[in-house]
């Protein structure tokens, strides 16, 4: 669901074909028929935006069946390694009580220095927290950070722990997270799915019954997902709505198992990773912000530490990566130079960013593989474009951002005139993948080396000689600022350049060029007095400055200057389960299946033959403690994988009553990264749109919600909120009837750099289209290869019609909608060029990570 | 550390080939791409074309430059309710090779790998080949000046790798080895196929004494042959040679004997016409 991994992911998508082969069932749930439901064995049309519901739907189906209320497993499972059985507040109030929305809603009002947020309303999440006992004693934790506590910071973690959560291992509590989302999701039946998503009860209830069948000690399931389960009002409650359904069937943290993300492109997980995002550091910590108790860098660890788990660590993957930004100048006694990092002070995401641009609020930007002249509301994105002094284009053409100032369809139909846009465009010719060295981080969490494979021609640099060289001019510029404010940049470390004496990190590619094995060492880390000395795993970091390391999740990659990991590539030999683990390295060290330790029982031993991955061996003679000298009582976890789990940590070992991170766990909490060891099904924080996933409709859609009284997400985002350049149709518009879905082709990608100017690829899909049924084509008198215009709020484009019977029409709440479909793919440069299908997007979006609602949305089609 | 397996090199005298299984096909076109990369074949008009508006297949057939394709057919009753069908089309590499039989100057051959190559520096562009195929594979190449068509990328094969198309199908759709494993691991498919109640599976081109000698690439389908744009039964263009000569003889003889007929029969009329007045 939401993917369509045959088109999207071709090479992964070998694997499912391998299943298959092997006997698995495969199951496409789309609003089209696709090059994906063509080889699956079963396709269901869903409508674009409805996937709530229908997730919402197998989980009623599920707790409701007679297999998992009497196979024993699934009581197990849910019961030990999820939060069913745990007490929520009483003061909680469910969307069932509250007529769609949850307790703690309220306003959002823009605050004056950064009103560019876009949200709807907010939620105070206090009344979703766990009902808990009375805390411990101990020293308070405000007193502490103003005692400057630290390093260590162990007693600030554990002044941050919280009293015993209750529960009740009955699951019959009735404020049990169980009884309370058995509750929620009890409107969500198969017939209330076939109003809501136009999906035949018959075929719904096909795939609910193949997922009770795959799932158990025996079998287990997998979900794959893509961008049409982000690319929504609510795409976060989605996917965690499949985690859920997840959970109750037993199918995470095994193999086979697990909700798998598709990652838009390449190196999209090390974009997250080592983030080229706005809202968190290295390694997904939170980023400093002005709007969140982070005053100091006590503060900041009081507010983002979960002490009883493994981030009780913060402080320790805090410290590190503050020593690699600022090397020697970071001390214990300047807080390892906290007060130097940016702060956010708000959503600075791609939209915010744009919408802030359009009001005039940004002087200039450096675009890098990204093409937004053709993205996310195109016209209102290219007047904001025009609103900037300079702009950036690196690339490896000249892109519609880098030409949209003399070339964009306003420039050409005299709407706007060149030489009224005041911005100036500088535009660098950019290297390939193929030339030059360095890791992606692909979907399964795996970097993967990758060496140059020819030189560049002509002048064409790399990315990161863009920003290295960046780097030390802008720290030469700052080199004598004192303002406070430039602290930050004077002590900034920047050691990346080849060093010709040491060749163990490389030589320089280019005139210029980084050394990109520093990099990566940098990611990995090193002992602070000697960088040869590489962090051997994220067990070696330190909170007082002695370790450097920028992402501590990617610590073990580089564990010495000769011992690359991420450029292994040993298969393992056929016949045997397949971890793979000398193929590349993924984080966490090396884990190929996440929370593996829930692929066992309570007691350790394997859930089945058949489905053994982890498992722990009582008898397993452990050498001494290396630190202590002391003798390790036997017993590990061993298995095919790494296992994600304490390794010597018993099945029966009980939480330590002082203990922090993973010491306050139980040798039966699979998931370590979680405060209660537990899976969650309810979410009691870390969400700001709910903490259970609730069926609403897409900001713009043709019918009411049909589940509840609340149309949409009451704290979604609309940026330029009633500004002229971000107009959106009411519900049920009759001008824009149709449901629209974007999405993308094999034979393209993304918006086109890359495939668009290639002949071999542009004889595959020359021309831009769109999907329509036959029964919409008949009414509307269009025939195959009729040019046609699409029409939404935002603009209108043409596109030749490609009439067929894989979209088509759907009942949704008794009312007939046609759904039609468009790759997004074009722009007006390169050799297939075609109108811009963003320019039909709007600036809507999810709360929780701000990414457009481009998935769906609704227009009108008529013939040209 | 980097280590990288080399599948075994192709052993002379053994028949390769490929055999497709159009069910595991994704249409994601690799092997249409991988092919015209190895081969440095151009695309049509450098890439600035129409769409065919004929489901996802823009290249429309093979020719002299694409020598892989990608087949689309939509076989729907009704929205969402049918089947989307997608095979990768190649030269056959038939056994008893209709183009090997008309070409005149002897360009086309028979490899030792039971393959069947042009020769482009031999072809003379008679294009009498082109019409000899009974699958239309072949076509002129205007950039050479030649017929040209898949070599099974014989290249590679002399230096023991898979054919460019092979190596890239990431569903292993297109399976290239020798033509006896190849058959084998085919059969098995379809029995997989019939046991899970896909009756229609079947084999076209495994059987070496079926049409044309067997083809040395052959395929898995799950519909008549015609549906996937194959013929039911190819023939060799030599099929009617007897018949045809046969009928040639006899057309001579009875022309050979009315002309005889003729002569003498004009003989006498200048003889008769002689004694005639007018």
């Amino acid at each position: 669901m939401g993917s369509n991994m045959a088109e999207c992911h071709p090479v992964a998508f070998r694997w499912p074909m391998k299943a298959k082969l092997n006997g698995a069932k495969l199951i496409h749930v789309d609003p089209r028929f696709t090059r994906t439901s063509a080889v699956a064995d079963l396709h269901v049309p869903i409508r674009a935006g409805s996937d709530i519901a229908f997730l919402g739907g197998l989980i009623n189906y599920v707790i409701n069946s007679q297999r998992w209320n009497t196979d024993p497993f699934f009581k197990e499972f849910v019961v030990n390694y999820t939060n069913a059985a745990t007490i929520i507040n009483d003061d909680f109030k469910d969307t069932e009580d509250l007529e769609g929305v949850f307790s703690g809603l309220k306003g959002f009002k823009e605050p004056d220095f950064w009103p560019e947020n876009g949200n709807l309303g907010a939620y105070d999440n206090a009344s979703w927290a766990y009902k808990r006992g009375p805390k411990g004693p101990g020293p308070a934790t405000k007193d502490l950070i103003a005692k400057r506590a630290g390093p260590p910071f162990d007693d600030l973690v554990r002044s941050l722990k919280p009293g015993p959560a209750e529960r009740d291992a009955t699951l019959q509590n009735p404020h049990c997270a169980f009884q309370i989302l058995k509750r929620h999701f009890s409107r969500y039946t198969p017939e209330m799915v076939e109003q809501v998503c136009g999906s035949p009860k018959e075929k719904f209830i096909k795939v609910a019954e193949a997922l009770l069948e795959n799932s158990g000690r025996d079998r287990t399931s997998a979900f794959a997902y893509a961008v049409a389960w982000t690319q929504h009002t609510y795409g976060v409650q989605m996917i965690g709505c499949c985690a859920l359904l997840q959970l109750l069937l037993g199918n995470i943290g095994r193999p086979g198992a697990g909700v798998m993300a598709l990652r838009g492109h390449a190196a999209i997980q090390g974009s997250t990773d080592v983030p080229t995002l706005y809202h968190s550091i290295h390694g997904y910590l939170n980023a400093p912000s002005a709007l969140r108790p982070h005053e100091t860098l006590r503060d900041y660890m009081a507010a983002e530490t979960a002490p009883t788990s493994y981030y009780g660590n913060t402080p320790k993957f805090l410290v590190s990566y503050l020593k690699s930004m600022y090397g020697a100048a970071a001390t214990a006694e300047n807080d390892f130079g906290y007060d130097w990092h940016p702060k956010i002070l708000g959503d600075h995401s791609h939209i915010a960013m744009f919408s802030a641009m359009g009001d005039g609020r940004v002087k200039g930007m450096c675009c890098v593989g990204q093409n937004p002249a053709t993205s996310l509301n195109g016209q209102a994105t290219r007047r904001a474009l025009r609103q900037l002094d300079w702009l950036v284009v690196k690339d490896n053409w000249l892109t519609e951002t880098a030409t949209h100032w003399y070339l964009a369809p306003e420039v050409k139909n005299g709407e706007v005139k060149s030489a009224d846009i005041k911005t100036e465009v500088f535009f660098f010719p950019s290297t390939q993948i193929a030339e030059y060295d360095g890791s992606y981080t692909n979907t399964q969490r795996m970097l993967q080396w990758h060496s140059f494979a020819t030189k560049a021609p002509g002048d064409c640099r790399t990315d990161s000689w863009f920003y290295h060289n960046l780097a030390k001019r802008l720290r030469k510029a700052y080199a004598t600022s004192t303002l406070p404010r430039d602290q930050g940049w004077k002590n900034l470390t920047w050691d990346f350049d080849p060093d010709p004496a040491d060749p163990a990190y490389g030589t320089a590619l280019y005139p210029g060029e980084i050394s990109a094995l520093k990099v990566l060492r940098e990611i990995n880390g090193y002992q602070t007095a000697d960088p040869k000395q590489h962090l051997k795993g994220f067990g070696d970091l330190k909170d007082d400055g002695s370790t450097t390391c920028a992402s501590w999740i990617y610590c073990g990659c580089y564990p010495a200057p000769d011992q690359n990991m991420t450029a292994r590539r040993e298969p393992d030999p056929p016949g045997v389960p397949g971890a793979h683990l000398k193929w590349g390295w993924a984080w966490p060290a090396n884990r190929r299946v996440m929370y593996n330790r829930a692929s066992a029982d309570l007691k350790g031993n394997p859930w089945s033959e058949r489905k053994r991955w982890v498992w722990w061996d009582p008898n397993f003679v452990n050498p001494p403690d290396p630190k202590t000298g002391k003798p390790v009582p036997h017993g590990k976890w061993v298995g095919y994988d790494t296992p994600d789990f304490a390794a010597t940590k018993a099945p029966d070992a009980q939480p330590k009553p002082d203990g922090i991170g993973l010491d306050a766990l139980s040798g039966a909490q699979p998931f370590i990264m979680r405060a209660d060891g537990r899976g969650w099904l309810f979410v009691p924080a870390g969400l700001v749109d709910g903490p259970l996933p609730t069926h609403y409709e897409p900001h713009e859609s043709p019918v009411q919600n049909l589940l509840y009284k609340q149309q949409s997400s009451p704290v979604h985002k609309v940026w330029s909120l009633g500004k002229p350049w971000n107009p959106i149709a009411s519900v049920g518009d009759p001008k824009f009837p149709y449901v629209i879905s974007t999405y993308r082709l094999t034979e393209h990608y993304l918006a086109g750099a890359m495939s668009r100017w290639l002949p071999w690829l542009a004889e595959l899909m020359p021309e831009l289209f769109i999907e329509i049924g036959k029964g919409l084509a008949q009414e509307k008198g269009i025939k195959n290869l009729d040019w046609v215009v699409v029409s939404s709020p935002r603009g209108h484009i043409r596109a030749k019609a490609l009439v067929t019977d894989r979209i088509g029409v759907m009942k949704i709440a008794g009312k007939t909608i046609h759904h039609v479909g468009m790759p997004w793919h074009w722009g007006w440069m390169g050799l297939s060029t075609g109108d811009v299908v963003n320019d039909l997007t709007a600036w809507v979006g999810d709360p929780n990570v701000s990414i457009h609602e481009g998935k769906a949305f609704v227009c009108n089609v008529e013939r040209a | 550390m980097v280590t990288i397996t080399r599948k075994r090199a192709a052993v002379a005298n053994e028949a390769m080939g490929f055999f497709t299984d159009t069910t595991v096909c994704i249409g994601c076109k690799a092997c249409e791409v991988a092919c015209k990369n190895w081969n440095q074949l151009p695309s049509t008009h450098g890439g600035v074309s129409e769409m065919s508006g004929d489901s996802y297949d823009n290249t429309r057939k093979l020719d002299g430059t694409h020598w892989r394709h990608v087949k689309f057919i939509e076989q729907f009753d009704g929205p969402y309710n049918g089947r989307w069908l997608m095979m990768s089309d190649v030269c056959k590499h038939c056994v008893k090779a209709g183009c090997i039989e008309v070409c005149p100057t002897g360009a086309i051959i028979r490899t030792e790998f039971d393959t069947v190559v042009i020769q482009s520096d031999v072809c003379n562009g008679c294009r009498a080949c082109i019409a000899g195929c009974p699958f239309g594979v072949i076509d002129m190449n205007m950039i050479s000046g030649t017929a040209q068509k898949c070599t099974l990328c014989y290249d590679r094969m002399g230096v023991g790798l898979e054919p460019a198309c092979s190596k890239a199908c990431p569903t292993d759709s297109i399976q290239f080895g020798p033509i006896s494993e190849l058959r084998t691991r085919a059969q098995k498919r379809v029995d997989q196929l019939k046991a899970q109640g896909e009756m229609r599976a079947r084999l076209y081109g495994d059987d070496p004494n079926g049409p044309l000698g067997g083809l040395n690439a052959f395929y898995l389908l799950v519909d008549n042959p015609e549906v996937y744009g194959l013929p039911a039964n190819p023939q060799l263009p030599t099929r009617t040679l007897t018949k045809s000569g046969a009928m040639s003889a006899a057309t001579a003889a009875v022309l050979g004997v009315l002309a005889l007929v003729g002569i003498r029969k004009r003989r006498i009329d200048e003889k008769e016409g002689a004694t005639i007045d007018v």
